[in-house]
């Protein structure tokens, strides 16, 4: 991230960092997980699950701050994140 | 050894413990914006302290319909149009629960519309959560009562002639002591709206504006789910507290969104209650005066 000045407090900061776990199954390859995701964590997978659909894959797994938004926007319950220590 | 660690099961999903998960994945096509809903809906009953016994959803027929059945509370799929009585009942013969209704606006305001309009009138303490995806998406796209003017559904393929109804001015003429419209992207503060409505004593009603691809996008040329989602959030233009006959939906200019209406007023319950009890003060309040009678003049 870009700042016009360094914050004051930049060494205090924890920024959380999540591990995001994608039920494969469930998945009907909506894309909201991918699109919305504002770290760039998530990819469309060239494989298919059962019912014929590409799921999203984890690619840049070190990105990832676990901000809930791919939770919170799967239609599916498809995809979840947890804190993970660092 | 690392066989086993390697198979060891997965996490579950947090909203697992609220979904009946041998009904997932639910019928609801890809990129549904009910989903979203409903994950709103079960992130808001997580953050309530009202014990899970005294939650219950009651939806009608529909795709919304179905989500009574994926919920793993005490929940009823009524027929169509019949959630709101339902739910009326429900709630006088326990008071204590917290009575949830979710379902789409063709059953709620389509064949259940005369019920939800005495239901607000009455201030009976429900919680409605309507999802509005602008037409019938379970029977094949049909004209409902929100299909925006001139949008084109499988009975109007020249596009609509009638004016929709504009659900937020409708509850909140009835006397809805809560009113919010949020589009499916605005979750968080979907969530937030889901969670006051519940601990709202009286009628409050939240609308959920939803893509619904496969029957209104795919007709209007919004194929993808996501160009749908991303449409109605970009038109989208947050107004706290308007007046909510200003409240259009209009895609042209401003779709409003936003908490209309926070207000209080005694619920039925409570008025029911006062008759009960006998406390009621002789109508009209300010009495008859039987001499004044006739003395008007007619004209």
């Amino acid at each position: 991230m870009k700042f016009w000045r360094e914050p004051l407090d930049v060494g205090d900061i924890k920024v959380t960092k999540g591990k995001v776990t994608v039920v494969e199954e469930r998945c009907k390859g909506c894309e909201f997980c991918i699109s919305y995701c504002s770290r760039g964590v998530l990819a469309m997978s060239q494989t298919f699950n059962r019912k014929g659909y590409h799921f999203p894959e984890v690619v840049a797994p070190k990105l990832c701050v676990n901000c809930h938004f791919c939770e919170v926007i799967c239609p599916e319950f498809a995809i979840f994140s947890q804190e993970e220590d660092q | 050894m690392s066989a086993q660690a390697q198979a060891a099961p997965q996490a579950a999903h947090p909203q697992d413990e609220l979904l009946r998960t041998d009904r997932i994945p639910h019928i609801w096509c890809s990129g549904c914006g009910i989903g979203i809903a409903f994950g709103s809906l079960m992130a808001a009953i997580a953050k309530c302290d009202t014990p899970r016994d005294d939650i219950s959803v009651v939806s009608g027929i529909g795709c919304t319909g179905r989500l009574a059945g994926y919920i793993h509370l005490d929940s009823f799929h009524t027929t169509h149009g019949r959630a709101i009585p339902f739910a009326t009942g429900l709630h006088l013969t326990r008071p204590q629960n917290k009575v949830i209704v979710a379902s789409g606006d063709g059953d709620l305001l389509a064949i259940g519309g005369n019920h939800f309009i005495h239901a607000a009138r009455r201030n009976v303490d429900l919680t409605v959560i309507c999802v509005n995806n602008f037409n019938y998406g379970m029977t094949g796209g049909q004209l409902a009562p929100s299909t925006p003017f001139g949008a084109k559904t499988t009975t109007t393929p020249m596009g609509s002639p009638d004016e929709p109804f504009n659900f937020c001015a409708l509850a909140a003429a009835c006397g809805a002591t809560y009113v919010a419209r949020w589009t499916a992207l605005h979750i968080r503060r979907l969530t937030t709206a889901i969670s006051e409505a519940m601990n709202k004593k009286g009628f409050s009603f939240v609308e959920v504006i939803a893509p619904c691809p496969t029957a209104f996008g795919r007709r209007n040329k919004i194929r993808r789910s996501l160009d749908l989602l991303r449409f109605y959030y970009e038109r989208s233009v947050v107004k706290n507290h308007l007046a909510p006959g200003e409240a259009t939906i209009d895609f042209d200019n401003k779709l409003v969104v936003g908490k209309f209406v926070d207000i209080e007023r005694p619920t039925y319950l409570d008025q029911y209650d006062m008759v009960n009890r006998g406390e009621l003060e002789a109508w009209p309040a300010t009495g008859v005066d039987a001499s004044a009678a006739g003395q008007r003049k007619a004209g």
